[in-house]
């Protein structure tokens, strides 16, 4: 009796799972379909072979890997997401205002326009003349995006891409397509230069850390907290709406140090000589243009640009918006050779 | 006097037996003495007692009795006199208190909160211009802490040590320099052209809304609750001198009455003074409380009433143009848990309310000087409205300097600095009326009850005189 149930139970457990598959292969089927030449056979053979290139599509998904996500370049500019970009005759950037040295606007600028510059902004300018030429000062349109309005800025189209301190992640790959990394960079600890702490270790006990509200340093050091690898006497109540406000906090001596991407905290350690960027970044992070999940294109021909773009353009931002804070040596933040898809 | 004998005739007076014999008109004056007795006990004799002794066995002759009867009667008067004169200088002096203290300390309250959200408007829009501030916005912005800090030295002159008030003020005096020194960090931020800045901005606003504002206007309902008691104590009937005069007057017919059937003489000058100077003075009482009370109340109607309304709407607009302007330091830096812009839709509630506080003071309007300033600030708003819109149009359009034009451009560009100037203007003209309307109906009423209690009191001195004369008068027909 209770034998015939198990079998009965497990027979319906491996029912569940076997429909999953079946639905899994299915929906791999339709989104690998376009890509390559999918075997068909995969779906007619069952779910072994097709469950493997589901893993690599999305739930095997590791944050080191997912920069590894993207697809390969191309200057076709044929598909119609580039094609439509071309025939609007300005490409529509999400960026920020509010990153010192990545995306703001001079509030002094003597210019009438009170341009946005920054490295994100140069990249976005290159990414535009390339795409769609014609006159520089016309061939672009900003829009300012709040942190928490990036992916839904992509999904409903208010934008083609967003160049915005981006980390790719697996998370964000369920929603939007990521370029080829562009920046290399790491949740850093920024504190006085007199303080006594020292990096993302011990000298943070008994210190009040900031980080901006959901953000990926305060999970990471929420998580830390629970596996002991951060000091259980650090306290990470302060949490703030962006994450510049941290550094307001800390001139204030609200907290002692703040958490955030090395490359924000050296846009914070840039506005504020008595602060610097301690130790080194302890995790590793790529920051990444996001666009639309299916223009395929436009993720191919934008790889295009940052393949060039390594090459000549890229050091000329870095040496401009972030030597001073970063120190001049760009290694650490060059982003890795590209492995596509 | 029949009965109350038998329970505190204990001692055996000789005044019990006959005090049975006396007619009992005689005795309705006594009750108020004879009240006294069981208090002083049987057991001794005291002075006290042989006194009521004494007034019983006066009471058995007729000059006994009309001793007692003029005597009942100057009390009486004297006392309705007093009373009168005692209620309506309360209310008289409450009434001063509306129209001198409790206003004008609401007033005040009012000017302190309005001059803190002033402020935080001026300093944003200082700080939109760019490293320069224009002086316009750097003198707004100065005056409105000085304004602020003044405002708060006289509530705090003017509340009662360890009230809540008293200690809203010590808060806000000690938030204000914390906000002060924000908005300097902000501004040399700017200058330098720093992002930091505009975070420091979005800090010192935050400091303004969640903690000071919420205390001025916690100050401001102190303020309001005082005057509202205020007008209660005024208005209120001033049941005790009524009653008493009405007793007086009864007690007063009464006498004449017995007198006119003892002697058959009509008028006993005195007796007839006596009632005269008590009927002016409740006559006196009674209209000039009705003509107070109906002044004061439309003073509240009329006055505080739109007052308050249009308080609510000036604070509701510099709210707004608060949120506007950072709209733009912030920059999409702060979001809402829906995903929209903080300071937008924090913009959006604040027209709403404008939007309902102007409703309600053009509905309550009692006439056209008053509402007309309210229907132009209703469409100078809506020019506003329209105006913003295009100018988050623009923004959103990731045009910046654009945007930035039509909130603090030049006249040319059609900005929303305009629209907003405009409302606050109109609505300080329509606040300088139901001020002066407040202020007419408050004295009038006030002035109804000037001179009562002093005259009250005067009269009710002639009138116990009248009644001692008048009873002296019969008496001396007995020697």
């Amino acid at each position: 009796m209770s034998a015939a149930r198990r079998l009965k139970a497990s027979l319906k457990g491996w029912g569940g799972v076997g429909a999953m598959g079946v639905a899994c292969a299915l929906t791999a089927t339709f989104a690998l379909l376009p890509l390559r030449d999918a075997p068909l056979d995969g779906a007619a053979t069952g779910g072994q072979g097709m469950s493997r290139g589901m893993y690599a599509n999305a739930d095997d998904c590791e944050d080191a890997d997912a920069w590894k996500q993207s697809l390969g370049p191309s200057s076709d500019e044929g598909g119609k997401t580039v094609a439509a970009i071309k025939k609007r005759g300005y490409l529509v950037v999400g960026v920020d205002q509010n990153s010192y040295r990545w995306g703001y606007r001079d509030p002094n600028s003597e210019s009438d326009s009170a341009d946005l510059e920054g490295f994100d902004i140069d990249l976005a300018h290159r990414i535009a003349d390339e795409i769609v030429g014609g006159d520089p000062k016309d061939n672009i349109r900003f829009k300012a995006v709040p942190t928490n309005q990036r992916i839904p800025a992509i999904q409903n189209g208010q934008v083609d891409m967003v160049v915005r301190t981006m980390t790719i992640s697996c998370k964000r790959l369920k929603d939007v397509a990521f370029s080829a990394p562009y920046f290399t960079t790491g949740q850093q600890v920024l504190a006085p230069k007199s303080s006594t702490i020292d990096g993302y270790d011990g000298s943070l006990a008994k210190k009040r850390i900031c980080t901006a509200t959901g953000s990926t340093a305060w999970e990471r050091l929420d998580a830390d907290k629970e596996s002991g690898d951060l000091v259980s006497s650090a306290d990470i109540s302060t949490t703030v709406p962006n994450q510049l406000d941290c550094l307001v906090r800390l001139q204030l001596g609200e907290v002692d140090a703040v958490v955030t991407d090395g490359a924000l905290a050296a846009s914070q350690a840039a506005q504020d000589p008595t602060v610097a960027l301690k130790g080194k970044p302890f995790t590793t992070e790529y920051y990444g243009v996001a666009m639309k999940k299916d223009a395929e294109d436009l993720v191919r021909r934008v790889n295009q640009v940052l393949e060039d773009y390594r090459d000549s353009g890229w050091q000329q931002s870095y040496d401009k918006w972030l030597a001073p804070t970063l120190g001049k040596d760009p290694a650490k933040s060059r982003p890795p050779t590209p492995d596509y898809r | 006097m029949t009965y109350t004998s038998k329970g505190s005739a204990a001692p055996p007076g000789q005044g019990a037996p006959t005090a049975l014999a006396v007619p009992p008109q005689a005795a309705r004056p006594a009750p108020p003495a004879a009240s006294g007795p069981p208090e002083a006990g049987p057991p001794r004799r005291t002075a006290f007692m042989e006194g009521v002794d004494e007034l019983r066995a006066s009471a058995t002759t007729e000059p006994g009795r009309l001793r007692i009867i003029g005597a009942a009667l100057a009390l009486l008067v004297v006392a309705f006199g007093a009373v009168t004169a005692w209620q309506m200088s309360d209310r008289s002096a409450a009434a001063d208190d509306v129209l001198h203290s409790s206003q004008p300390l609401s007033a005040a309250a009012a000017d302190v909160y309005r001059a803190l959200a002033d402020a935080n408007t001026a300093a944003s829009s200082g700080f939109l211009a760019g490293g320069q501030e224009t002086p316009a916005s750097r003198t707004r912005y100065e005056k409105d802490i000085r304004d602020a800090a003044d405002g708060l030295a006289g509530a705090a002159t003017a509340s009662d040590p360890g009230s809540s008030s008293a200690r809203t003020i010590a808060e806000l005096n000690k938030l204000l320099p914390e906000y002060k020194g924000l908005v300097e960090r902000a501004r040399a931020n700017n200058r330098q052209g720093y992002p930091l800045g505009g975070a420091y901005l979005r800090y010192a606003n935050q400091k303004m809304q969640e903690e000071m504002l919420p205390r001025a206007e916690r100050l401001y309902k102190n303020e309001n609750r005082r005057l509202s008691d205020d007008y209660d104590s005024a208005v209120v009937y001033p049941w005790a001198a009524i009653g008493l005069g009405v007793l007086t007057l009864g007690t007063l017919v009464w006498a004449q009455r017995r007198n006119y059937h003892r002697t058959n003489r009509v008028l006993n000058r005195g007796l007839v003074a006596a009632s005269a100077a008590s009927t002016v003075v409740l006559l006196w009482l009674v209209v000039g409380h009705a003509v107070a009370r109906s002044e004061l109340l439309a003073s509240y109607n009329d006055g505080v009433v739109s007052v308050n309304v249009l308080n609510d709407a000036r604070i509701a607009s510099l709210k707004a143009r608060g949120n506007e302007n950072l709209t733009l330091v912030s920059r999409g830096a702060e979001t809402t848990e829906s995903g929209d812009d903080k300071f937008d839709s924090d913009f959006k509630g604040d027209m709403k309310e404008l939007s309902t506080s102007l409703a309600k003071a053009e509905d309550i309007a009692d006439d056209s000087s008053g509402e007309r300033p309210v229907k132009a600030a209703t469409g100078n708003m809506k020019v506003w409205l329209e105006r913003h819109q295009e100018a988050r149009e623009a923004d959103n359009d990731g045009d910046y300097q654009a945007a930035l034009s039509k909130v603090i451009g030049s006249e040319d560009d059609k900005p929303t600095w305009e629209c907003f100037d405009s409302v606050v203007k109109n609505l300080e003209k329509a606040l300088g009326h139901e001020q002066n309307e407040f202020k007419l109906a408050a004295s009038s009423g006030r002035d109804a009850l000037s001179g009562l209690p002093v005259g009250a009191a005067l009269l009710a001195v002639l009138g116990a005189s009248g009644a001692v004369l008048g009873i002296g008068r019969r008496l001396s027909e007995y020697r």
